[in-house]
């Protein structure tokens, strides 16, 4: 059984519709996988007679003639997602035990397409932090490295789907919280457009950043499951109106003739030599399957940092104040008047990191402040997206590292805020851009830690960028390598 | 009562919150009934549950369009909803969604009238934004209860210029501006259930001055007494003040109405910072000119326009046409009345804001309630008009018609009311009244004119009432030569 534990979604959906497993059967298989690895602390909710009702339902739509590529197969959401059926913390103590009336948009349009919900997903606390160190329930371990962080926000997901004790996993990134889990545990991770996955149902970090991706064994599956979550949703404003897709179909189209570009910005000397290798090597199998690979140039890509840490904390500030303990949520026990309530609840109910970016918020918005840096920073996020836009006149997609690092140990980057921001270097401008980006794994650099290779491609071009993804991994087998013991 | 300061100028701006006449709310689907159970009208979005989104209610964008087009301001084709930030246990999301730097509505003017004096009043802007919760502090034993059902209400803020020199000005303005509202379709007015409510804006400067002195706000003036009556407070408050040495200060204060006083609720050194941006979950709002057309295809005549039209048309003394344009649905029934009645506008004009209003009083109803329709009205007039009925008849035929009795006609022939115009029948009358009431008819010849009366008061009486008293006049006077 545990060979099919390593199947990628689109074999298990193969294996289902022949009936060769039932959807109860594998929902059995990843739930037991889930609590044979409970150390990796990857899930916050699991609840084994939710999902099994889930699964029974799928295994007799499937009976009643229903088919479907998804139907059956199981997942697990990020714990930003709301579930009615699972509680939905954002790895926050301020929601600890919360449970949504409702399900998000993503969770339902999943649903929807027969995928049986494994449970919740650990990840930083609402989503903030780039290694799962700062959730209130404690660290997620990286499969390929116990002493490793797993990357985050996303670091349940990633160690999940690296683990195979999920063959798929939904999360959401803002600011690289993807694509770094993903670098860092050697799996796909991918960001489509910002706009096109509904933000319904997600809890609210950056709400101009904040976008809902999955975490994959191979692009294939990405784009097999993408497909279900793309399309426009009247309950978000910003969602882009356009029909969903089939992201898969330019998975067979050969890469020969596509003009690859690759910023030098990206290679300047915050990257280490192990990832440069790693991704360099990538370039020379893309160059060996006829792509064209050009130097472009991103002159803004590396203020992208100081804007996104003025323009992410400032909306998490006011997104995050809703949490005051008046109608759900903790609430402080001894408290004086309102006022203090609300104090003492939020004191209480956040953490370190929600705390620190608040007061960068706060303090980039006020009075004063708001002209040279709020606005400041809109005006260069705009720079940023241009520059991007211009480069696509030059190449169809861009390559680069994904981050300058293997994946770190734990407390290495804790006590450092500003080093663990920096982790974002290379995935912030897309972010900032709202540009479709991923990574895929490409090899392994220091302490046989794994190391990602970022695509990113212009608005609405995921399917080319998965097209590309999934040559490469045609050519390689990276994406293939499992971590000992799982 | 007002005390007079003949060596200050009062100058006072208005910020009135009209709330908008839409089903649900301004950023979610749940209902805006007034009254419905604590809490029962709070959807997700309302209660500002994890994971949810507003999406912005076109409803509400519409009226806020039908309000600059009836004030002339100029409607922005891009304005963008910002968040303000602040906590207090009523606003579920820590922030109010409004308009900030960019409002949906800029300029325009209402023209108010104080005595004979007429007055217009610049408006800067109108925005939209939504409303609060409530904060129950009462009835709860050193605990508050929160009420939901009003957060995300669609609310337009009107804010004037300091265009206002008196507490009179600034009445005449927010009744002026609550009439339009109602007008245009785009508020119910109910102050008593808080849909229109005047925050006021007041500061004082000595006659002659062009520089604008400290002002203080007074919040929340639920009522035009209540306005006229801080203003008015306010305003001895300050000169008081500065007559007496001291300075004022700017601060936010609450009209208390039980003690007509205004006092303190916070000065601007603890006035909070709003830390006010765009909200990044709603697009700018884009208002494309088609949809100003379409919106200006669809408004009412507005009351000075129809005023005019009124007195142009169908001859009314502007007093009338003021009167019968007050609201919009006096003027639609005046109108409904005399299109049944075509030519007949002071007839109509006189009992509409005779009779009818007179019996609105004293029921304490609206229009819409009346118990006749503008039709039946014109279907009583036309039989005074074609002389079946004298101007006592109809009154009574009206009190009928009220009380429910039916139409005009039935109640005539029920009663049967109808005048008697036939002459040879009136003579016969008269003339046995003048062979039983020689003295009186001795009285008149020699000149006595109060004689003449008391005969065709015994005229009416011995015709029941229903003799036509312009016949019994002439044909009286005829037979005493």
């Amino acid at each position: 059984m545990s060979e099919l534990a390593q199947s990628s979604v689109a074999e298990l959906g193969r294996l289902l519709a022949a009936k060769q497993v039932s959807a109860v059967e594998l929902a059995e298989l990843f739930l037991a996988r889930i609590d044979a690895h409970r150390d990796l602390n990857a899930f916050l909710d699991v609840r084994p007679e939710a999902t099994l009702a889930q699964a029974r339902d799928a295994d007799r739509r499937r009976a009643q003639g229903e088919t479907g590529a998804l139907l059956g197969v199981p997942m697990a959401h990020k714990d930003i997602f709301v579930t009615r059926e699972w509680a939905s913390t954002a790895s926050s103590k301020m929601l600890e035990g919360y449970m949504s009336p409702f399900d998000a948009t993503v969770v339902e349009q999943l649903r929807t397409a027969g995928m049986v919900c494994l449970g919740k997903l650990n990840c930083d606390e609402f989503a903030m932090g780039s290694s799962n160190e700062n959730s209130a329930y404690g660290p997620v371990l990286n499969p390929w490295d116990k002493g490793a962080v797993p990357g985050g926000s996303s670091g349940g997901s990633s160690a999940a789907v690296a683990a195979r004790i999920a063959p798929v996993a939904t999360a959401t990134d803002t600011g690289g919280s993807i694509r770094e889990p993903a670098a860092f545990t050697g799996i796909t991770g991918t960001k489509p457009t910002y706009g096109r996955p509904s933000r319904w149902g997600m809890i609210a970090f950056a709400s101009s950043l904040d976008t809902a991706g999955l975490m994959t064994h191979s692009a294939e599956d990405a784009a097999l499951v993408l497909s279900s979550m793309l399309g426009f949703d009247p309950k978000d404003s910003t969602s882009v109106d356009r029909p969903a897709e089939d992201c898969a179909r330019d998975l067979a189209k050969p890469v020969k003739g596509l003009r690859i570009g690759v910023p030098k910005e990206f290679f300047g000397a915050g990257l280490s030599p192990d990832v440069e290798q790693a991704v360099r090597a990538a370039l020379d199998v893309y160059r060996g399957l006829g792509a064209e690979i050009r130097e472009i140039s991103l002159p803004n890509a590396a203020l992208g940092i100081p804007v996104y840490y003025v323009v992410a904390p400032a909306e998490c500030s006011s997104n995050l104040s809703r949490f005051d303990g008046v109608r759900y949520g903790h609430r402080a026990k001894h408290h004086g008047d309102l006022a203090d309530m609300i104090k003492r609840s939020r004191a209480e109910g956040l953490g370190p990191e929600p705390k620190r970016r608040i007061l960068i918020g706060a303090y980039v918005l006020s009075h004063g402040y708001y002209d040279a840096y709020y606005l400041k920073a809109q005006q260069v996020r705009r720079l940023i997206a241009d520059e991007f836009q211009r480069a696509f006149t030059e190449c169809d997609v861009i390559a680069g590292p994904v981050t300058t690092t293997v994946a770190f140990g734990f407390g290495e980057k804790a006590a450092d805020p500003v080093s663990m921001y920096l982790a974002d270097l290379y995935t912030v401008p897309g972010s900032l851009a709202g540009i479709p980006s991923m990574s895929i794994p490409c090899g392994f650099g220091d302490k046989g830690r794994p190391v990602g290779l970022q695509l990113m491609a212009n608005y609405f071009d995921e399917a080319r960028m998965l097209g590309a993804a999934h040559q490469y991994q045609l050519a390689t087998d990276w994406h293939k390598r499992v971590p000992a013991g799982f | 009562m007002a005390r007079s300061h003949p060596n200050w100028e009062v100058v006072i701006g208005l910020e009135t919150h009209a709330q908008l006449s839409t089903r649900s709310k301004i950023f979610s689907s749940a209902s805006t009934a007034f009254g419905a159970a604590p809490n029962s009208q709070a959807s997700v979005v309302d209660l500002a549950l994890p994971g949810v989104l507003p999406v912005l209610n076109r409803g509400a964008v519409e009226r806020a369009i039908r309000f600059g087009l009836a004030v002339g301001a100029k409607i922005s084709p891009r304005s963008v909803f910002a968040r303000k930030n602040y906590f207090y246990p009523d606003l579920p999301k820590g922030y109010q969604i409004s308009q900030y730097e960019l409002p949906v509505v800029v300029g325009g003017t209402v023209r108010i009238q104080v005595g004979d004096v007429e007055k217009i009043v610049q408006l800067t802007r109108a925005h939209l934004e939504e409303d609060a919760g409530k904060s129950l502090h009462e009835d709860f034993h050193g605990m508050s209860g929160i009420d939901l059902n009003r957060a995300g209400t669609p609310l337009l803020e009107i804010v004037t210029e300091p265009d206002m020199r008196s507490a009179a000005e600034a009445v005449a303005y927010a009744k002026a501006l609550h009439a339009l509202v109602q007008w245009i379709g785009i508020c119910d007015g109910n102050m008593q259930e808080g849909s229109f409510r005047c925050d006021a804006n007041v500061s004082v400067r000595p006659m002659g001055s062009d520089k604008l002195g400290t002002r203080c706000e007074i919040k929340n003036l639920n009522s035009f007494r209540f306005l006229e009556q801080a203003i008015e407070h306010e305003v001895d408050r300050q000169i008081e003040l500065i007559e007496g040495g001291g300075t004022v200060v700017q601060e936010t204060r609450l009209y208390d109405p039980d003690r007509d006083e205004t006092r303190a609720m916070r000065s601007k050194e603890d006035a909070q910072d709003y830390r006010y941006f765009p909200d990044p979950d709603l697009l700018p709002l884009v208002i494309a000119d088609d949809w100003i057309e379409r919106v200006r295809a669809e408004m009412p005549e507005l009351p000075e326009a129809k005023r005019a039209r009124l007195e142009r048309e169908h001859g009314l003394a502007p007093y009338d046409a003021a009167a019968l344009t007050a609201t919009r649905e006096m003027a639609d029934w005046f109108e409904a009345t005399l299109a049944a009645l075509p030519g007949q506008a002071k007839l109509c004009a006189n009992w509409i804001m005779g009779e009818v209003s007179a019996r609105l009083n004293r029921d304490e109803i609206e229009l819409a309630q009346a118990p006749i329709t503008a039709t039946a009205l014109a279907g009583l007039l036309a039989r005074v008009v074609d002389g079946t009925l004298s101007g006592k008849m109809a009154k009574e035929v009206f009190d009928a018609m009220w009380a429910g009795e039916g139409s005009a006609d039935a109640i005539i022939e029920a009663r049967g009311l109808k005048q008697i115009s036939d002459s040879g029948a009136i003579e016969k009358i008269i003339d046995d009244v003048l062979a039983a009431n020689p003295k009186s008819v001795e009285e008149f010849r020699a000149g006595k004119d109060k004689a003449f009366n008391a005969l065709v008061g015994q005229v009416m009486k011995a015709s029941k009432g229903k003799a036509n008293p312009q016949q019994v006049n002439d044909l009286l006077r005829a037979k005493l030569g």
